[in-house]
């Protein structure tokens, strides 16, 4: 498993688009933190520039990745591995290489020019967005025979989780605004990776003004430190579950 | 050595592989021809484990392989289209698939030298040509001297010189006990290697007999005109017929 992932990465680190990536995350990072003397407002915006980019610059970048690695992850499956150890392989040295670039391009300059515990949230946010969104991708490899086809999907599920949903939770909470609809909210924003994320970040930075209607509800119910619990632990289960489905899938599908 | 009983596959409605019985062995060179979609590929991807079979059992030397993936160390497969990641330089893939085989200390580097892959091994994958990438293919097949060779269309896009000297290593292991299973179009290539031939049609197994016996039976001398005269003939409903009155 370590042999591919080495490989897996050798290749990925030389791959343009990831350079690109990497070099325009520092691009913006390092102008939006010397903008402005209030830190707190550079991070502000790049937590939105992470809640935008990351997502779908890793859930297309995979998914495209996956699927023309198909010959290559055949002629690895024709040696003697194990289905489930190549494919976790691939998933691991996709999600090293695009965590890299994102440690570079957004970690890197903020431990630089502004160190503190939001920012080491906030980076912490980002690498599980990183890895969340491989893994869904992986999952539409998986479930998805055609490129193309895969590729939409790719599309549509980065677009639902970072503006969709966003929009139909609020419809919800118009329609049910009568009712006491706090709870049943907490545990809708949960199914939303993006939103657990901006939580996470949010509830490190004193702008409770910023934080709209979800963050505020967080604070409320669970304070800062649950809250943030909370939220890891959802975003790890973000990460775990997608990976075993496909492991599921992966088992039974025709290459 | 590979044994296929009552093998079936299907991609929806469509029959892919239709209870194919077959029984390979030491020594032999055999030929898998059929018109496009007549299930080579399928067939092919079945024993390598690459696709799921529904029904039926394949057997490598005696033991099922459902289950297991270690069988595969005894498998070179060269795959009809080498891709490779795109910035891996051809050192950087043969070297990782010798990491991978570390059960495997002694390799055959008999291709690796004779397509002078040495020569170019710093190149990127991204920059070579079909050609090239089919002789690193063909050169990664037999790189751990498997004891079978699944080859799919291992002649395709090869320049005559390279495409000699991969049919001479084929006759050679051949002789060395070693069992090959063989696609291609280009019947002319398979000549001189075939020793039997295996011809599907619509995921149905026609007729699984040696070459001898087809140049007898059709009275020709090449293989080409061999399986021409039998498209042609209606020779498969013959044979078929015949083989129902037995």
């Amino acid at each position: 498993m370590k042999i591919i992932i080495k490989y897996v990465l050798l290749d990925l680190l030389r791959n343009k688009t990831i350079l690109v990536y990497t070099f325009i995350l520092a691009v913006l990072s390092v102008s939006l933190l010397s903008m402005d003397d209030n830190t707190s407002k550079g991070l502000l915006s790049l937590l939105n520039i992470t809640l935008l980019f990351v997502p779908i610059i890793s859930i297309l970048f995979s998914t495209i990745y996956f699927f023309n690695s198909v010959e290559f992850i055949e002629l690895l499956l024709a040696q003697p591995i194990r289905r489930k150890t190549m494919l976790l392989a691939e998933y691991a040295g996709i999600a090293f290489a695009l965590s890299i670039a994102y440690l570079l391009g957004v970690g890197v300059p903020i431990f630089v020019m502004s160190y503190s515990t939001a920012a080491v949230t906030l980076i912490i946010s980002g690498l599980f967005l990183t890895l969340i969104f491989t893994g869904l991708a992986l999952l539409i490899f998986v479930l998805f025979k055609d490129k193309t086809k895969g590729i939409g999907a790719a599309i549509i599920t980065s677009l639902f989780f970072a503006i969709l949903f966003d929009g139909l939770l609020l419809s919800f909470i118009y329609s049910f605004s009568d009712y006491p609809i706090d709870k049943p909210l907490l545990g809708l924003i949960s199914l939303n990776p993006i939103d657990l994320a901006r939580i996470l970040v949010l509830l490190q930075l004193d702008v409770a003004v910023m934080m709209g209607y979800s963050g505020a509800l967080f604070k409320k119910f669970m304070g800062s430190a649950t809250g943030s619990i909370y939220s890891v632990v959802c975003m790890l289960l973000w990460v775990a579950v997608p990976l075993m489905i496909s492991m599921k899938v992966f088992k039974k599908k025709d290459l | 050595m590979i044994a296929i009983e009552h093998l079936t596959k299907s991609y929806r409605k469509f029959k892919a592989l239709n209870d194919i019985n077959l029984d390979f062995k030491r020594g032999q060179t055999i030929s898998l021809l059929g018109p496009n979609g007549s299930g080579k590929t399928t067939l092919i991807k079945s024993i390598l484990g690459l696709v799921v079979p529904e029904g039926g059992t394949i057997k490598i030397n005696g033991s099922e392989i459902k289950t297991h993936w270690e069988y595969r160390s005894k498998i070179g497969y060269m795959p009809q289209i080498g891709r490779y990641p795109e910035n891996m330089t051809i050192g950087q893939v043969i070297r990782m698939l010798k990491e991978i085989r570390k059960d495997c200390v002694s390799y055959d580097e008999e291709l690796i030298e004779g397509f002078r892959i040495p020569d170019y091994q710093h190149k990127t994958m991204r920059s070579l040509s079909g050609g090239t990438r089919q002789k690193v293919s063909a050169s990664l097949a037999f790189l751990f001297s498997p004891d079978i060779y699944i080859l799919d269309e291992p002649t395709a896009g090869l320049d005559p010189l390279s495409s000699e000297m991969l049919k001479d290593k084929i006759a050679k292991e051949r002789a060395n006990g070693k069992l090959i299973l063989i696609t291609s179009h280009v019947l002319s290539d398979l000549d001189d290697i075939t020793s039997h031939i295996v011809y599907l049609q619509d995921g149905k197994l026609m007729f699984y007999k040696t070459v001898g016996e087809l140049k007898h039976s059709t009275g020709e001398e090449k293989l080409n005109k061999v399986i021409a005269s039998i498209m042609k003939n209606n020779y498969l409903t013959e044979i078929l017929t015949n083989e129902n009155n037995h």
